[in-house]
């Protein structure tokens, strides 16, 4: 099902998760989670360009608790932690940051 | 009910012990191990990956599978680290006989004779072949 932004439309998998990687740009995460009910502020930015940098490096999306332990490392324990993931995206750290930042469903996650 | 974010313990841990023969491409046995690696990483169990005759090549540096329309997906094995798998092994015969040395490797690995392969297969509870 094909996603409208800025009169452009973008291809999506079943799930509603961008079908081509490249297609990505920061409108398209704005929409993504106002369709869900979510608005996004510099807390879920922070998650979700981590997650495109990750995906940048290793060429997967992680699981989550590949996820939290590096949002740990990078900035700080009272965010690397599920509980401050889950309050963010409740549907699934992994899950629903991935498809904001128009990655792959992450391998076998949550 | 426990919530999503606590941890339950990792019960009995088992050696589990991949073991990969092919080359990266051509076939989907290299992929498939690598996303079965990281999938069976969730279940905190003692978990190394074996690298055999064609199988060193998938750990190869500088690969570039931009004429044959696939994925590279070599980068992956660099995030085996931040998955706890960090038991990497490859046969130094295998090696040798394609003219590679660790040099070649794009993560640390630690290069393991035939026979020394073989008794540390001996010591694992399950063995995968890929």
């Amino acid at each position: 099902m094909p996603i409208e932004v800025n009169g452009k439309s973008y291809e999506t998998d079943e799930e509603g998760y961008l079908a081509n990687l490249n297609d990505w740009n920061p409108d398209l995460a704005t929409a993504m989670a106002a369709a869900d009910g979510t608005t996004l502020d510099e807390n879920h930015w922070e998650v979700i360009n981590f997650l495109r940098e990750y995906y940048e490096e290793y060429q997967i999306a992680p699981a989550v608790r590949v996820l939290t332990k590096a949002i740990g490392k990078k900035l700080g324990p009272d965010k690397g932690n599920s509980k401050y993931l889950y309050e963010l995206f409740p549907y699934g750290p992994a899950k629903q940051a991935c498809k904001y930042a128009g990655l792959p469903k992450p391998t076998g996650c949550v | 009910m426990s919530e999503p974010w606590e941890d339950e313990g990792p019960g009995e841990v088992k050696k589990f012990m991949y073991v990969n023969r092919k080359a990266p491409y051509g076939t989907i046995y290299a992929l498939e191990s690598l996303e079965v690696v990281l999938i069976a990483a969730a279940f905190e169990q003692d978990v190394s990956m074996v690298f055999i005759d064609d199988g060193v090549y998938q750990l190869k540096k500088g690969q570039d599978t931009q004429q044959i329309g696939m994925k590279n997906f070599s980068p992956t094995y660099r995030a085996l680290e931040g998955y706890d798998v960090e038991k990497l092994y490859v046969e130094a015969e295998s090696l040798a006989e394609r003219g590679l040395t660790e040099e070649d490797m794009l993560v640390p690995v630690e290069v393991m004779s035939r026979d020394d392969l073989a008794r540390l297969m001996d010591e694992q509870d399950v063995i995968l072949s890929f």
